[in-house]
């Protein structure tokens, strides 16, 4: 990965990125003209109202929808000029997703649902094995391995989903509200997982919050307004990079 | 690749097991059902149509009284006489040979074996009219028809239960009460329709049939009438029916006091029965094999949402497009040819045990065995695999927020 050098590009460009839903009368403009850069190692906070379009940019961020327009660098590469299949080797290989719905496979065990990324990338049953126990053991979940979604409670569930997320140890975590149903002991002991992973891996983070406590922990805070930045300030420096 | 597409089809079918199950007993209980239906069918037919070959050329019977079938009886009507055989013969020039048959039920006795069976007394015209062949020995002679010698032929049946193993040539059977030499042995037919043995037969002269077994001396109830290749049966029966109308001194408007019937018309008519049926029953098959299909269909597309935010959640976690599409296309291939071996193994095993039930041969039919299959298969890998094509050509978050 890009070294401290001035020359390299930012890891994650966003140009003037808009994002409509709909046709015609329905027609509602999600994303109006987003700007934005992340440098590999920050750990960024996204914030605004219900509605302002986090969850879209999340999804912009993580490969998984098309913006309407403008461009989405990623290390200086034009992501719509990627491929389907370039696109998901992208998602395999540096990106890490928590969604705000954690989107689990039903009725397969927590530990299989956390394998999966793995398996995709091909590793071995050993190495599938050891790394999601011990992802799971980070979330607090040990000694649940083998319960499915269904017998797992809301934020059970969403540590699983965070797990699986951090499994690979991806260049980018996007997490999408990773402690909206924790209580605040467990969201502390989670955030402090994720500042651990920025700081001790250099894992680059962005993360929606609705809570100022939470957000504390990052070293930038991105306000949205109506699909706009409204506000972008640093509490903190960028993690040193790996 | 292939080995992780693998896995995951196969941990996908052990999680949906009620799923998994619907799916294979769509395809098992539709394939099972058409291959035995077609095959049994054919069973059938084949049965019938052996039966009309054994029969030989076209055969006709002649009998006294109006017509065959109950509430009808032959009282009134006189039975036939020499006479009325050498008639036939010399006016129809289209028969081939004319038996007059008499037949009984008779107990047969040979050293300590006994058996019973039934004796035929007619003219050497009845192996001519009955399609027989010898497989050892001779016919009867003149002299034994004209004075009624105690010689008979006998079936392969009969041979078998009172001579195993050694030849009956020359050796005397007790037939009821008087001892007959065996002169000559039938070449076999095997079984005939619904199981019936045609072996188990005895032949002897007509007139030492009638003195000693059936009581009565000049006259047959029966007469066998081959006709000769290429003869038109409809003709020959018509010209049949004015001679015995002229012989019997029938009126103008009288009803005929014989009975002339066709056995070929009757075996085809049959046989054609048979056809319609099996067509029938092919039809019931096909429409079940429909309905699992379309069973299946719903089960797919009932999984379909599911298995759409399913497919998302791959996608977005890094599986290619091709890597979930030969997933779903394993797991439709895999339950799909698993419901059709089932099908065939119960469809044969059904088979089997049907067809020696009712004395029927077994045909296997590769084609409609592989017609079945390739139909189920079809099916479950159309409906297993399409949805799901459809759901990887999806953004990841498009095929998440599937409702
Ligand atoms: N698939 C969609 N079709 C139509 N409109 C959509 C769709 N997804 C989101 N929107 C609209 O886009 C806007 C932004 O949605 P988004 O999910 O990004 O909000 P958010 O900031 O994440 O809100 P929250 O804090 O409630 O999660 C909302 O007004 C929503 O109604
Ligand atoms: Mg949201």
């Amino acid at each position: 990965m890009s070294s401290g050098n001035g020359a390299a590009p930012p890891l994650i460009q966003f140009r003037r990125i808009t994002k409509t839903y709909g046709q015609g009368q329905a027609e509602f403009q999600a994303l109006r003209g987003v700007d934005l850069e992340i440098a590999e190692g920050d750990f960024v906070a996204v914030m605004g109202p219900s509605g302002s379009g986090k969850s879209t940019v999340m999804n912009i961020l993580g490969c998984l929808d098309s913006p309407s327009s403008g461009d989405y660098l990623f290390q200086g590469v034009p992501v719509q000029d990627l491929s389907r299949n370039q696109r998901a080797l992208l998602r395999r290989h540096y990106l890490g997703f928590v969604f705000q719905g954690f989107n689990l496979l039903a009725r397969t065990s927590a530990q299989e649902n956390v394998e999966l990324p793995l398996l995709y990338r091909g590793e071995s049953p050993e190495a599938r094995h050891r790394a999601s126990r011990e992802a799971l053991a980070r979330v607090g979940l040990n000694g649940w391995e083998h319960h499915t979604p269904a017998e797992l409670s809301g934020g059970q569930q969403q540590r699983v989903a965070i797990a699986r997320a951090i499994v690979t140890n991806p260049l980018v975590l996007l997490a999408d509200e990773p402690t909206g149903n924790l209580d605040s002991q467990r969201s502390h002991e989670i955030m402090e997982l994720l500042v651990r992973l920025n700081r001790e891996q250099g894992i680059t983070i962005a993360m929606v919050t609705h809570e100022p406590d939470m957000a504390a922990y990052a070293s930038r805070i991105v306000h949205f307004v109506d699909g706009r930045v409204a506000s972008d300030e640093r509490t903190a420096e960028p993690a040193p990079c790996s | 690749m292939f080995l992780n597409a693998i896995l995951l089809a196969l941990r996908e079918i052990r999680r949906n097991l009620m799923r998994s199950f619907l799916t294979v007993l769509g395809i098992v209980i539709g394939v099972a059902a058409v291959i035995t239906m077609v095959t049994l069918g054919n069973g059938a037919t084949r049965m019938v149509a052996e039966q009309i070959s054994s029969l030989g050329s076209n055969l006709l019977i002649l009998r006294p009284g109006q017509r065959l079938g109950p509430g009808r009886d032959s009282a009134g009507a006189p039975n036939f006489r020499a006479a009325d055989v050498e008639a036939l013969l010399t006016q129809v020039p289209s028969l081939k040979a004319v038996a007059p048959v008499v037949s009984s039920t008779v107990t047969l006795v040979a050293g300590a074996e006994n058996w019973s069976s039934s004796v035929t007394g007619s003219t050497n015209a009845y192996f001519v009219a009955g399609n027989w062949k010898l497989a050892a020995g001779r016919q009867f002679s003149d002299e034994e028809m004209r004075a009624g010698k105690a010689v008979c032929v006998i079936g392969n049946t009969v041979k078998q239960k009172l001579f195993a193993g050694q030849s009956p040539l020359g050796n005397a059977v007790r037939v009821k009460n008087f001892s007959c030499e065996i002169v000559g042995i039938l070449a076999s037919k095997g079984q005939g329709a619904m199981g019936m043995d045609q072996d188990d037969v005895v032949l002897m002269p007509l007139v030492t049939a009638q003195r000693r077994l059936t009581g009565k001396t000049q006259d047959v109830s029966t007469l066998m009438l081959s006709l000769k290749d290429g003869a038109s049966s409809p003709r020959v029966m018509e010209q049949i029916r004015q001679l015995m109308r002229e012989r019997r001194k029938l009126a103008e408007n009288d009803d005929d006091n014989f009975n002339l019937m066709d056995t070929k018309q009757i075996a085809e008519a049959l046989s054609g029965t048979i056809g319609t049926m099996t067509t029938l029953l092919g039809a019931v098959a096909a429409v079940s094999l429909l309905v699992g299909g379309i069973g299946i269909m719903n089960i797919m597309l009932v999984s379909v949402t599911e298995r759409t935010r399913e497919i998302g959640i791959r996608l977005a976690i890094g599986a290619l497009e091709n890597e979930v599409l030969l997933q779903f296309l394993i797991e439709a291939v895999a339950l799909s040819a698993f419901g059709g071996l089932v099908g065939i193994i119960l469809a044969l095993l059904a088979c089997l045990g049907l067809s020696a039930l009712m004395g029927m041969p077994f045909l296997f039919n590769p084609g409609i065995n592989l017609l079945a299959f390739g139909f189920s298969a079809a099916i479950g890998v159309i409906f297993g695999y399409v949805p799901a094509r459809r759901a990887a050509g999806l953004d990841p978050i498009e095929a998440l927020r599937h409702e």
